[in-house]
């Protein structure tokens, strides 16, 4: 256990250090913000000045070998829009971001799971087909329009729940969550709803393809021949071995949603990560952009190697001793 | 003697797509205490479906059609699920053919065990476990106590089909049901199971149903055999009786298929062709197709001969011996 999990840091650590190479030269092929961030009226000496103070000067290879100096020390550049470190920024905007993503997926779960089982267990009835079928629609509507669907019916028509922002917040370990007052959760629940609706889906029919797999096998009828009460087949025998999929796919999804949580943050004013990466990518703030991403890669890699872990805790037959 | 279990004209039908399989169709036989029946056939005569029908578990589209499943007087397939399951792995058990897949694999064998326990007798985990381990040791698992802890994968094929009897006869049922349990399994290691299966029910007098497709196996542990073909019983009696003089033609052809010390040089008899399908069975003897001495006469539904009291079978044309 202890050596798979150095050798698999070490991995881990070497696809960090690829992303910052891709990231770095790809955010310098994407514009130069030179020409955004200073002002035209500007005379080529106050020009050079400021290009001189961003760094821009330097040649690419020593402005990375600059970036990779200030990383291992904990330093991703200054925001040249908000002349404040760009990992400050991103901590500041990550609260809002994880607490919609993580909320996002155990809506997931807690939808996708019970819809899944049944449409399982009953698949020729007609609520099991409709499911099916709404799930598809799940998968196939862009996010966005989702979005502003929800909006329209639920804020504008209807008015039982708020469109835009965090709504009120409360203190916890010195960071601003929404999920600990009744508004904020008022407020995450649309978002929230938005950004799972895919991964709803995906777990449903992960679930119910699953238990399609798993009824016709023997050690099922073993279970039922011992006389074990139904509930108990479908929630120990049944679903212990459900989880394992739904587990790696929820796991990865995470990562995903993190990312992804872009369109649905723009469409509800959510004032998270992705708010700010569109926001950086527009004026071409370059720290803010590969911070960002640095932070997305690093955060896959993790959830990757929790699910790794988590995998041995499900499946006794994984032993990580063996795969190498 | 009142018989543990009498079958009396089982139909189990399968309503699929393509048509209804008559996968069992009147059948009839009785297990008495103590008893070994030993329910032979190839794949698809429906010896395994006959299996599933008294312990009451046929999957959707299969449906008990007709007849009735007497345990000690009681009809099973009248029962509904909560009284059947108070009989199922408790007085009727059942162990199935591949142990490699009867035991589920993200369960501990513990868990397993003492869940089999507790859905029949109101205990305490610790005094289940205790049940368990020493349900374990009584099969010749070594060390029991520490293979509790183990998953199924740690274990070997027998190992593994040595702790499913041991769940089966957890309550010492009075009938078992035994799905060909050793076909899977090493001969050397058919032998033990065979000898340790034998040894527990006999010593409680529990009823089996042996379901098999090798004779060789049948003929050391069955009092009576049932032969089916097509999904009925052509062919059933005293172990003895069946064997040494076999009067339906299937029978003899599946007599005539085990190669032996007496036969060498001969070749091999073999049953020509395959089990019918039994979607489209014409009437009369489903053998006909395959049979050596079918006439004119086999389109008809054949006659019940009784050549010695308690033997009986289903043809025109029986072998005399």
């Amino acid at each position: 256990m202890f050596t798979w999990l150095v050798r698999r840091l070490f991995q881990a650590s070497f696809v960090v250090l690829a992303m910052t190479l891709i990231v770095f030269i790809g955010v310098h092929v994407i514009g130069n913000p030179v020409d955004i961030l200073i002002s035209p009226e500007a005379d080529q000496a106050e020009r050079a000045k400021i290009i001189a103070e961003m760094g821009l000067d330097q040649p690419l290879w020593h402005q990375y070998l600059l970036f990779l100096n200030g990383a291992v020390h904990g330093d991703l550049g200054r925001s040249f829009v908000f002349n404040e470190p760009a990992l400050r920024l991103i901590g500041q905007r990550m609260p809002a971001t994880m607490e919609l993503a993580v909320s996002a997926v155990l809506m997931a779960v807690c939808f996708g799971v019970p819809l899944g089982l049944y449409a399982g267990f009953r698949p020729n009835g007609i609520v099991g087909r409709v499911i099916m079928s709404g799930s598809i629609l799940g998968f196939s509507l862009p996010t966005f329009w989702v979005g502003l669907m929800l909006i329209m019916v639920f804020a504008v028509q209807l008015g039982w729940l708020p469109s835009t922002g965090r709504g009120e917040t409360a203190m916890l370990f010195g960071i601003r969550w929404s999920f600990l007052t009744w508004d904020g959760l008022r407020h995450m629940f649309l978002p929230a709803l938005n950004l799972s609706l895919y991964n709803i889906s995906l777990v449903l029919r992960l679930t119910r393809a699953g238990v399609r797999e798993i009824l016709p096998s023997d050690y099922i009828k073993f279970a039922h021949a011992k006389g074990l009460s139904p509930a108990r087949v479908i929630f120990v025998h049944v679903l212990k071995n459900i989880m394992i999929p739904v587990v790696t796919v929820v796991g990865l999804e995470l990562g995903s949603t993190i990312a992804f949580a872009v369109v649905t943050e723009s469409v509800f004013a959510w004032p998270g990560m992705g708010k700010l990466i569109i926001d950086s990518i527009n004026v071409l703030d370059r720290p803010v952009i590969v911070a960002y991403l640095m932070m997305i890669v690093l955060i896959f890699t993790t959830i990757n190697l929790v699910v790794d872990v988590l995998y041995t805790m499900l499946d006794p037959r994984v032993r990580l001793e063996n795969k190498a | 003697m009142s018989a543990t279990l009498e079958v009396r004209n089982l139909r189990t039908h399968f309503f699929t797509r393509a048509g209804v399989v008559k996968a069992v169709d009147d059948v009839s036989f009785s297990v008495g205490r103590g008893e070994v029946l030993g329910l032979v056939g190839e794949s698809g005569s429906g010896k395994t479906v006959t299996g599933f029908s008294v312990i009451g578990l046929i999957d959707p589209p299969g449906r008990i059609v007709g007849g009735s499943i007497l345990y000690q007087g009681q009809d099973l397939a009248k029962l509904d699920e909560r009284e059947m399951r108070h009989l199922r792995g408790n007085r009727i058990a059942m162990i199935f053919q591949d142990p490699m897949m009867t035991l589920n694999p993200v369960l501990r064998i513990d868990t397993q065990m003492i869940e089999a326990v507790r859905a029949h007798v109101k205990t305490s985990k610790a005094e289940a476990r205790a049940r368990a381990r020493d349900a374990l040791g009584m099969v010749g698992i070594p060390s029991p106590e520490e293979r509790l802890n183990a998953y199924p994968h740690q274990f070997s094929g027998g190992m593994r089909q040595r702790v499913a009897i041991a769940i089966a006869l957890l309550h010492n049922p009075d009938l078992l049901i035994a799905d060909e349990p050793t076909t899977a399994l090493d001969v050397t290691i058919q032998a033990q199971i065979l000898a340790e299966v034998q040894k527990l029910a006999s010593e409680h007098g529990t009823a089996m149903i042996w379901v098999t497709h090798d004779l060789s196996v049948i003929a050391g542990l069955a009092d009576r055999i049932a032969v089916m073909y097509a999904g009925r019983v052509v062919e059933t009696g005293d172990a003895t009786a069946v064997l040494d003089h076999p009067v339906h033609p299937y029978t003899h052809g599946l007599i005539g298929s085990v190669p032996s010390r007496n036969k060498r040089g001969e070749r091999l008899r073999q049953i020509p062709g395959m089990t019918p399908s039994l979607l489209s069975l014409p009437p009369g003897c489903a053998f006909r197709s395959r049979c050596g001495r079918a006439t004119e006469s086999c389109t008809q539904e054949p006659p019940t001969s009784e050549p010695s009291p308690g033997h009986t079978a289903r043809c025109f044309h029986p072998v005399s011996a």
